[in-house]
């Protein structure tokens, strides 16, 4: 009996030794740090969806969520002391520049990317390059957009499907005016950039020059601070209560349908289906207004590179897994279905499971955002990125806005030049 | 096994007598115990202080950082930086005038013989120290918040007042009254800790002498326990130009981020996280960072000078 006993435990202990030498590949744990909770679950999905087409290369996310500001700077200093950061990481546009400093420590993706580069929007990879090295991908184009309450507009007597220009959109305000007086048909904000920075670049400037230098003296940012003053001053437009469109009081302000319109980009599609429940059925997207005939449809704004960096434990898995999970068809379809982003693959709108796809946003917006991007997809203007972008915007986010929209007399040729001097660059 | 002079047994071994011989030696004792302070204070004080210096000179870049002289230092002609100095200033100097007679003031009440209730005041004083300034600083916002139907708003129009941008607002008072309440808050409770147990230290003789020779409460307060503070005083009043000066997270919380509307809520470090976390220029942090220390150390040795700190008892 005792015999037996042994026999049958010498065995179990065998067994389970042996156990996992039949079993599948170990999966290898990929660290992946991100300041937007949302993209997580894009890479999860993604993660499961690599796992099965590679069974032999498994992989898991291991993934922290930091604050945006908490995170960059948690990477800077881990980047710099050599130690300490992910393998994967995602950084916003407008910090990727201060990480393009001196010796880089992301990796190039370009063999990676090279078979799929004629695939997706070349602009999208660009914006996060140095020296012809592409060190990061984009999740979305981030068509600028403009986002109107349909169901005021139509209360107002306003068709925005007829708004073409700038200075219809003006006129279109003066007569909700009339219909509301005590709410805003526009709204701009003095603590962000999302809802100016498509005017100056329809208008043909930027806030950096394409060298390198700031450029926020020069007359199209002048034009756009000034169009959008103009309809402060006569009441047509407000400030952002909480000085812009990503504040808790803002989407408090726009769910109660005091505003009529805001010009943001397109990955705002899930801002108000999660924080603005209440405008269900009544917002549509639609496309921007333009300057002249000569101003592009759309420009692509804002953005999140997701890098690889040197400190990456299997840096070949981590690339592939990238370049896969953000330029493949896959992963087109569930950065639409499941982030409301709109796909940096070309192909990607012309796909039944995006095209005819029926998601959360087709539900909540009276317009099909799919359709919207279509009409602008071949007119998509970028921005220049470069190291002076970061000390650009803070300047812009902290002095420019409010006195441009705020100030008693301000005039802002004069306000603008004396800003830019000011720029620690 | 030997029995040492205080009791305890020790190895009588080779190293072990050796070791006896260390810890019983009077000389070297003492350093030890020091040692784990003067270590600490080595690597993460001196250490990082020194290389900050050498910073503030350097273009740090990863991998290519070099030195470029006196160039980090044209901050000091910097508007904002100008502006930031100006805010941790007045941050600073309204918060002594506030955060040093009234917890004095509220310490001696709640010392009194004839105050009630004492522990149940001690402990809502003391509440808000112990929640962290994230909570704190978010909760004010919304307190401040500027639409009609935030808190102090609402209050406020019951008065029949207008609603107020109280946060960056055209008023650059309203920023810094915020910035005050906040830091009474949170600070009243920490600074009445100080005080009540610098009362402790006064004996009770020297009232009630005072009492027979019939001093009133107003020059017991005046005579006695005033003077006897002093010690207390100058420990408060150093820690709070410190803490003044180098306020950060408070103005961060109520602004929800560093860019406050017309710099109206920078501070010193402020600016500092700003042109190194925010936008990587490591060297012209550094530069704000020895400036910073500059000020402090000067204003702090002037203050200790005056109230004498440096004069032997």
């Amino acid at each position: 009996m005792k015999k037996t006993l042994a026999l049958a435990l010498v065995l179990c202990i065998v067994l389970a030794f042996a156990a996992p030498a039949f079993a599948d590949a170990e999966p290898t744990e990929i660290e992946y740090w991100t300041f937007q909770a949302l993209h997580v679950d894009f890479y999860k999905t993604m993660a499961e969806k690599w796992n099965e087409l590679n069974p032999d290369r498994p992989i898991t996310i291991k993934e922290t969520v930091l604050d945006y500001e908490d995170m960059h700077s948690k990477l800077g200093i881990a980047l710099q002391s050599g130690e300490g950061a992910p393998d994967l990481v995602d950084i916003e546009i407008n910090k990727f520049a201060n990480f393009l400093q001196g010796d880089i420590q992301l990796l190039p993706l370009n063999e990676e990317l090279a078979p799929e580069l004629d695939n997706i929007v070349k602009a999208r990879v660009e914006i996060y390059s140095k020296d012809d090295n592409y060190y990061g991908i984009c999740f979305h184009i981030g068509a600028a957009v403009i986002f109107y309450n349909a169901k005021m507009c139509e209360e107002a007597g306003i068709d925005y499907q007829n708004i073409k220009t700038w200075d219809d959109y003006y006129e279109a305000g003066k007569k909700f005016k009339e219909a509301f007086p005590d709410k805003y048909w526009a709204s701009v904000e003095t603590g962000d950039v999302w809802h100016v920075w498509p005017l100056i670049v329809q208008a043909g400037g930027d806030f950096t020059t394409a060298d390198g230098e700031p450029n926020l003296d020069s007359p199209e940012v002048a034009k756009a601070l000034e169009y959008n003053r103009k309809m402060l001053d006569e009441g047509i437009a407000c400030v952002a209560p909480g000085g812009g469109h990503h504040q808790e009081e803002f989407y408090g302000y726009m769910n109660d349908g005091n505003i009529c319109s805001i010009v943001m980009p397109m990955w705002y599609l899930d801002r108000f289906t999660n924080y603005m429940p209440d405008l269900k059925g009544q917002m549509a997207v639609w496309t921007l207004p333009v300057w002249d005939e000569n101003s592009p449809k759309s420009v692509g704004q804002g953005g999140t590179g997701t890098a690889v960096t040197n400190q990456a434990d299997d840096p070949q898995l981590t690339k592939d897994f990238l370049v896969y999970a953000k330029t493949s068809r896959d992963g087109a379809i569930v950065a639409w279905n499941d982030l409301g982003f709109d796909p940096i693959r070309v192909e990607a709108l012309d796909l039944p499971e995006v095209k005819d796809a029926e998601n959360v946003f087709t539900e909540y917006y009276v317009t099909r955002p799919i359709d919207v991007l279509m009409m602008v997809k071949d007119d998509i203007a970028g921005h220049n990125n470069n190291s002076v972008m970061p000390a650009t915007l803070d300047t812009a986010k902290a002095n420019v806005f409010t006195r441009a929209y705020t100030e008693e007399n301000v005039n802002i040729p004069e306000m603008l030049a004396e800003e830019q001097a000011n720029i620690l660059y | 096994m030997k029995k040492a002079p205080d009791g305890i047994y020790i190895e009588d071994s080779g190293s072990g007598r050796r070791l006896k011989s260390f810890a019983y030696n009077a000389r070297i004792a003492p350093y030890v115990f020091v040692a784990p302070f003067i270590i600490v204070f080595l690597i993460f004080y001196v250490y990082p202080i020194i290389s900050g210096f050498v910073m503030s000179f350097q273009n740090v870049v990863p991998g290519q950082t070099k030195f470029v002289g006196w160039k980090n230092y044209k901050i000091l002609t910097n508007r904002e930086f100008k502006k930031a100095i100006r805010n941790s200033v007045v941050y600073t100097i309204a918060t002594l005038a506030t955060l040093l007679p009234i917890p004095m003031f509220l310490a001696v009440l709640l010392n009194s013989k004839k105050m009630v209730a004492k522990g149940f005041f001690r402990s809502i004083f003391f509440l808000p120290a112990l929640v962290s300034v994230v909570v704190g600083g978010f909760t004010f916002r919304l307190i401040f918040g500027e639409l009609p139907t935030s808190l102090l708003n609402s209050v406020t129009a019951k008065f029949g007042a207008e609603p107020i941008k109280w946060l960056g607002g055209p008023k650059q008072w309203t920023t810094y009254l915020a910035l005050l309440v906040l830091a009474i808050w949170r600070w009243l409770g920490v600074n009445i800790i100080y005080y009540l147990s610098g009362l402790q230290n006064i004996p009770d003789e020297l009232y009630e002498s005072a009492d027979i020779d019939g001093a009133t409460g107003w020059q017991k307060f005046t005579r006695i326990t005033m003077p006897l503070l002093k010690p207390t005083t100058i420990y408060v009043l150093t820690i709070s130009i410190y803490g003044g000066l180098a306020m950060f997270l408070e103005s961060y919380m109520l602004f929800n981020g560093n860019n406050s509307p017309n710099n109206s809520g920078l501070t010193i470090v402020g600016f500092l996280y700003k042109v190194g976390w925010q936008q990587n220029k490591y060297g012209y942090a550094s530069a704000v960072g020895v400036c910073l220390l500059l000020v402090t150390l000067i204003i702090n040795l002037i203050q200790l000078k005056a109230t004498g700190f440096f004069e032997k008892e």
